[in-house]
C-alpha cells in the first residue's frame, strides 16, 4: 500500500523525466470517449470487482462520477488495475488520466512526485483490532503495553507502529509477514492478540475472520492516511474537474439531493441548489469548469452525493459496515466539507 | 507309446499347483509389500495414518460440507460471520466459484462478445487435436494451420477491429484465457526460437555464437518478475508520453523470450548427446547443414530431451501467473483479485478459490505431462533403460 523505496525509486524517475504527459486531458478524454482510470488491482470496498465482473467501488464511483460529468454516461469510464508500484508511473507517462486507488496524500507525492491531490475521498487512519473474547476489559490502545502485534512487512504501517508504541513508552512484540493472507490467518489463529493496518482495511479482515463478533476496532487512530483521487502536474483545467466533481458531490449531500430527488430539485427556488444543478439564469459555472451547466445533475444521477457512494460501498448498505465517523459531513461533526459552489 | 528301461518317465508336464495358502491372497501381499520389514512396517502405519488424517476431513471439507448455491457471503458464513452456516461448519465455498466463474475464465471479456473466445478456443481445440494424435495424417499442413493460420485468425477474432468485429482491448481479457494465450504464444515462439539458439550456441561462427551466448545468459540471468517489472514501469517513461505499449503485448515478448532462453538449453543438452559420428556421416553423405540438423541431428536431439522440454513448458505454463505483478490477470490472478470482494468475504473464500486455480492449473500440467510421456513411449527407439 505505501512501500517507502518505491516512492524513492518514482521521484527519482521523475526528476529527471522533464515533462510530464501533454496538457488538455480533457480534450484528450473528450476526443477517445472515455476516461481513462487507475484503480487498484483489488481492495474491499475500494475498488473490487462483483459478479458481473463490472468494477464497484467508492474509488471507482469517483471515476464514474467524473465520466458523468463529462459525458452523462457513468460507464465511459475504462479502469486500469494498477499495483502500487506502478500507480505513479501509470499517471505520469498518461497511460491512465486520473488515478482513483487509495492513495495518501503527502507532500513528497504532491511536489516530487508531480502530483495533484484533488480532494480526500476517504480519511483512512492506522488502527488496532483485537479479540474481546481473549483480551477481555481492553478498550483503548494504551493499554496494549505487552502484546504480540500481526503487521504486514515493508508498509509505513510497521514504522508507525512502532513510532506509536515507544512513544507510549509500551513493549510490544511484532509478529511480521509478506503476505496480507497470510497476516490475517495468523490473527485468525491467535498467534498475535493485536492486528493493525488501516481502519478500512480491518473492517474488510474482519469478514474474514471466523468469529468477527469478537473483534473489536479499538478507537486509537496512529497515523493520517487521507485518500484521494490524483491527477497530474500540468494540466489545472482537469485538475479543477476532478477537484469540483468531489465538491460537488459533497455539496449535493448537504443540500439533501441525492439520486431519488436530483430531477424534482430540478425545480428548487432554492438559491443554492439552483446554483449547483445549474438551473440558475445565466449561469455558467459548469461551463467555466469545461463542462456543460448541467454537470452535476449528471454526477448526482448517475453516481449519487457522497453520502450515497460511502454507504453503498463501505457503509451500511455494505458487507464493510463501516460507520461515517470522521468522514461524515462538516455539518454532522465529520471532516468532508465542500467548497462553496457559486 | 515307446518302452522305455527306465522305471519311470514322467510323459506331461505336472499341473500347475496353486501356490501355498501362506503365500497366496491379500495377507500375503500385504505382508511382501507393505510389512516385509520392521522398516517397512513403521512407513506403512505413517502411510495409512497420514491418509486417514487427511482425506476424510479433505473430503469432508470439499464435497460433504461444501456450499454449492448462494448469491453471497452469507452462503458460505456461519452465524457468528454473519451467514447461515450453522456454527463450526467448514466447507468449500464452491458458490463463490460458481458466482465468479465467467470471470476466471475471461476476465472481463464483454458479454456480448464471448462467443469469439468459444470459437477460438474450438478452432484451437480441432487443430490441436489431430497434431497431437500420431494416427492422423497431413501433419503438415496441420502445422501450418495450428501455428501460422491459426494466430492470425485468434488475433482478429480477440482483439477485433476489422470485419465488423468490435476491438476488445487487451486490459479487459483476464482469467484462464490469459492464461492459455501466453502459453501458447510461450510455446510456440520458445520451441524453434530454442532451437536455433541452441544451434547458433554451437556454431563455429564467432559472431552468431557471441550473439546467442549473450542473449541466453542475459536472459537466463535476470528473474522473470524483473524483466516483467521493467516493461510495464520503466519502459512507458522512455517512450514519448501518450503512446501506451500494450501490456499483453509486454507481457508475451517477456515470456516468449524468458522461455526460448530456457529452450536453448535444453536443445543444447540434446544436441551434446549425440554421438560425433553422426554429423561426420551426415557430412560424409553430402548433406548441407540445414539438412544435416533437419534429418538427422535434431530429431534424435529433440527426442532425448523430450522431458526437459515438457518440464520448461510446464514452467512457463505457471510462470504465466506472473502478470498478476503488472496489473494483468491470469487464471491465479482473477481468482486472488475477487477475494477482494466485499460481497463474498468469508473465511470460506480464498481457500476454496486457490483449490480451484490448483486445480485447473493441474489439469493442464497433468496434460501434458501424460502427452510427453505417450510421445516418448512412441518414439523410444533403443534409448530406453
Amino acid at each position: 500500500m505505501k512501500t517507502i523505496y518505491k516512492a524513492l525509486l518514482g521521484s527519482a524517475v521523475v526528476a529527471w523525466m522533464a515533462a510530464p504527459a501533454a496538457a488538455a486531458t480533457l480534450d484528450d478524454v473528450k476526443a477517445k470517449g472515455h476516461v481513462q482510470c487507475g484503480v487498484s488491482t483489488g481492495l474491499a470496498g475500494f475498488s473490487a470487482p462483483n459478479d458481473k465482473g463490472d468494477w464497484t467501488g467508492l474509488d471507482v464511483d469517483f471515476c464514474r462520477a467524473v465520466a458523468s460529468a463529462i459525458f452523462d454516461d457513468p460507464n465511459a469510464v475504462q479502469f486500469t488495475p494498477l499495483s502500487a508500484k506502478e500507480r505513479f508511473t501509470a499517471l505520469q507517462s498518461g497511460e491512465v488520466d486520473i488515478l482513483s486507488r487509495n492513495t495518501t496524500w503527502t507532500i513528497s507525492r504532491d511536489t516530487a512526485l508531480g502530483l495533484n491531490f484533488a480532494g480526500v475521498t476517504y480519511y483512512d487512519g492506522q488502527g488496532f483490532m483485537i479479540n474481546s473474547k481473549k483480551l477481555q476489559g481492553i478498550n483503548s490502545a494504551l493499554q496494549l503495553s505487552g502484546a504480540a502485534v500481526c503487521v504486514q512487512a515493508g508498509t509505513t504501517t510497521e514504522l508507525n507502529l512502532a513510532d506509536y508504541f515507544k512513544a507510549n513508552n509500551m513493549e510490544y512484540n511484532p509478529v511480521v509477514f509478506e503476505k496480507l493472507e497470510e497476516v490475517n490467518t495468523a490473527y485468525d489463529s491467535g498467534r498475535c492478540d493485536v492486528y493493525t493496518t488501516d481502519q478500512s482495511g480491518l473492517y474488510a479482515i474482519r469478514l474474514t475472520l471466523s468469529s468477527p463478533d469478537d473483534h473489536i476496532v479499538l478507537p486509537e487512530i496512529i497515523s493520517k492516511e487521507p485518500l484521494g483521487p490524483v491527477v497530474r502536474h500540468g494540466d489545472d483545467q482537469w485538475f479543477d474537474i476532478a477537484k469540483w466533481v468531489y465538491y460537488a458531490l459533497l455539496n449535493a449531500e448537504e443540500l439533501g439531493i441525492n439520486q431519488g430527488n436530483v430531477e424534482e430539485s430540478l425545480k428548487s427556488d432554492k438559491p443554492e441548489v439552483r446554483r449547483l444543478l445549474g438551473t440558475e439564469e445565466g449561469g455558467k459555472l459548469g461551463t467555466d469548469l469545461g463542462l456543460t451547466n448541467d454537470w452535476v445533475v449528471r454526477v448526482i444521477k448517475h453516481v449519487g452525493n457522497y453520502g450515497e457512494i460511502f454507504e453503498r460501498n463501505v457503509g451500511a448498505e455494505s458487507p464493510l459496515k463501516i460507520s461515517r465517523g470522521i468522514n461524515a459531513l462538516w455539518t454532522k461533526g465529520g471532516l468532508q466539507y465542500g467548497m462553496p459552489i457559486r | 507309446m515307446q518302452e522305455h528301461d527306465l522305471s519311470f518317465v514322467r510323459a506331461e508336464m505336472a499341473a500347475v499347483e496353486p501356490p501355498p495358502t501362506a503365500d497366496r491372497g491379500l495377507v500375503s501381499w500385504m505382508r511382501r509389500n507393505l510389512f516385509a520389514s520392521a522398516t517397512d512396517t513403521i512407513f506403512t502405519i505413517i502411510g495409512i495414518a497420514l491418509v486417514v488424517m487427511i482425506v476424510p476431513p479433505l473430503i469432508q471439507w470439499a464435497f460433504i460440507n461444501a456450499q454449492w448455491t448462494g448469491t453471497d457471503r452469507s452462503a458460505c458464513a456461519t452465524v457468528a460471520q454473519g451467514g447461515n452456516q450453522p456454527d463450526g461448519w467448514s466447507g468449500a465455498c464452491w458458490a463463490f466459484v460458481d458466482a465468479k466463474f465467467q470471470q476466471f475464465m475471461f476476465g472481463r471479456y464483454p458479454v456480448d462478445e464471448r462467443w469469439r473466445v468459444y470459437l477460438a478456443a474450438f478452432l484451437f481445440v480441432i487443430l490441436l487435436v489431430p497434431m497431437l494424435a500420431p494416427r492422423v495424417p497431413r501433419k503438415g499442413l496441420n502445422a501450418i494451420l495450428l501455428f501460422i493460420v491459426f494466430p492470425i485468425v485468434a488475433y482478429f477474432l480477440l482483439v477485433g477491429g476489422a470485419f465488423g468485429l468490435v476491438r476488445v482491448a487487451t486490459p479487459l481479457w483476464g482469467g484462464l484465457m490469459v492464461t492459455l494465450v501466453l502459453a501458447y504464444v510461450g510455446i510456440t515462439v520458445s520451441l524453434p526460437l530454442g532451437v536455433l539458439l541452441a544451434l547458433g550456441r554451437r556454431s563455429h561462427m564467432p559472431v552468431v555464437k557471441l550473439v546467442c551466448v549473450v542473449f541466453i545468459e542475459t536472459i537466463r540471468g535476470i528473474p522473470l518478475i524483473t524483466v516483467l517489472f521493467m516493461a510495464s514501469v520503466m519502459l512507458p517513461l522512455f517512450l514519448p508520453p501518450g503512446t501506451s505499449f500494450d501490456k499483453l503485448l509486454r507481457a508475451l515478448i517477456g515470456v516468449a523470450l524468458f522461455a526460448s532462453a530456457y529452450m536453448a538449453e535444453v536443445i543444447r543438452g540434446g544436441l551434446q548427446a549425440i554421438p560425433k559420428g553422426q554429423y561426420e556421416g551426415a557430412d560424409a553423405l553430402g548433406l548441407s547443414y540445414w539438412k544435416k540438423m533437419n534429418l538427422v541431428v535434431l530429431p534424435q536431439a529433440i527426442k532425448l530431451v523430450i522431458p526437459g522440454i515438457v518440464n520448461t513448458f510446464i514452467g512457463l505454463f505457471k510462470d504465466t501467473s506472473l502478470v498478476y505483478i503488472i496489473g494483468m490477470f491470469d487464471l491465479l490472478g482473477s481468482v486472488r483479485q475477487n477475494f477482494s470482494d466485499a460481497n463474498w468475504a468469508s473465511p470460506q473464500t480464498p481457500i476454496t478459490g486457490l483449490v480451484f486455480a490448483g486445480f485447473v492449473f493441474w489439469l493442464f500440467c497433468f496434460g501434458m505431462s501424460r502427452y510427453s510421456i505417450f510421445m516418448e513411449r512412441r518414439l523410444d527407439t533403443g534409448h530406453k533403460r
